[in-house]
């Protein structure tokens, strides 16, 4: 086989592949590349809601298919992205986005990790801190402790000297 | 209050780990999902009859009484499960209940009311899931509570159980139609 024959065979395969990775069927398509690319679109960010984990543009459940066909029709009829989502979500609910909105709903979900992620890092700095802190002097020593300083200091001094002499 | 800082983690996981059992001991299913239509105005429909069912539905019947609207397929086999307890309820209970013939064939659905029964006070075929859509189902059956008022009230995804129809159906039909 020559290399232009696997090179075609490999395009070919590769074409095949991207073709069953996702469930739209050729029936469905719109004549208007620009249409048909912004139902893609829409279609991934859209969830199926037989199967819950895949977008409609993933998913070969009817009701996924019904979803599509309605995205192109709507598309068709002159509706802008905004106005296809509002279109679903007004029917099936937030659920069905795959991109949960920013709203105080979900709040807890966009902004708790972060939440949790300062808290712990501040938690964290005052722990730190508080256990290599060098900064602050130590308590200055009581006299009964000054004594027994000077005591120690002069006994060892004592020894040097000794030793020194020996 | 330092020497307590020890039990606050735990404290935590305490509540998270309530926070989480609650539902799994309930025995909650967290596929089945929050209608949005829950008190908004039902959507417009208008449908055909089946072939000698009584039907043909439209938005404008829902008005004047507390209704359930029941979507099912005669290819569908919770739908038969239920079908008992829509029954009871149409003829025992006397609550009128609407049907919506899921994207079926219509030989199929005229012939599964023939053998089955049919509870429904009225029949629509909503051969291309259109309603179905609108209404906002993901999979039949489903069953709701629309109000005098023609607002839904409750949704209910998937096939009823006695429990269903007992804790939540009957009471809710009984406190909208007082």
């Amino acid at each position: 086989m020559s290399l232009l024959r696997k090179a075609a065979m490999a395009a070919l395969t590769l074409c095949l592949c991207v073709a069953t990775a996702h469930a739209v069927e050729p029936d469905e398509r719109l004549e208007d590349a620009v249409l048909e690319e912004r139902a893609r679109e829409l279609s991934k960010e859209l969830r199926c809601l037989v199967c819950q984990n895949q977008s409609i543009d993933d998913s070969n459940a009817d009701l996924a298919r019904d979803l599509r066909i309605l995205v192109r029709q709507r598309l068709v009829a002159g509706d802008s992205d905004a106005q296809v989502l509002a279109f679903v979500t007004d029917r099936y609910g937030d659920y069905v986005l795959l991109r949960p909105p920013i709203q105080p709903n979900t709040y807890a979900l966009w902004f708790g990790p972060l939440a949790i992620m300062v808290i712990v890092a501040i938690g964290l700095a005052v722990v730190m801190r508080r256990r290599f802190d060098v900064s602050t002097e130590p308590d200055p020593l009581t006299p009964d402790e000054r004594r027994r300083v000077d005591e120690l200091l002069r006994r060892s001094s004592e020894n040097r000297d000794k030793d020194g002499a020996a | 209050m330092r020497r307590m800082a020890f039990a606050l983690p735990l404290l935590l996981f305490g509540a998270v780990a309530v926070w989480m059992a609650v539902p799994l001991i309930r025995g909650d299913d967290p596929s089945i999902l929050p209608s949005a239509l829950i008190d908004r105005p039902a959507p417009e429909f208008d449908l055909p009859a089946l072939p000698g069912v009584a039907g043909g539905l439209a938005r404008t019947d829902l008005a004047g009484s507390v209704r359930l609207v029941n979507f099912f397929a005669s290819w569908c086999v919770p739908c038969l499960a239920e079908h008992p307890l829509l029954t009871r309820m149409a003829r025992e209970d006397g609550i009128p209940v609407f049907g919506v013939n899921y994207k079926d064939a219509t030989a199929n659905a005229t012939a599964w009311l023939a053998r089955h029964g049919n509870p429904y006070e009225r029949v629509g075929a909503d051969g291309d899931g259109r309603m179905a859509i609108d209404w906002g189902v993901y999979g039949v059956p489903e069953t709701f509570v629309v109000d005098r008022e023609g607002h839904i009230r409750f949704r209910h995804a998937g096939p009823l159980t006695p429990e269903i129809v007992r804790d939540q159906l009957l009471p809710l039909i009984a406190e909208l139609s007082g």
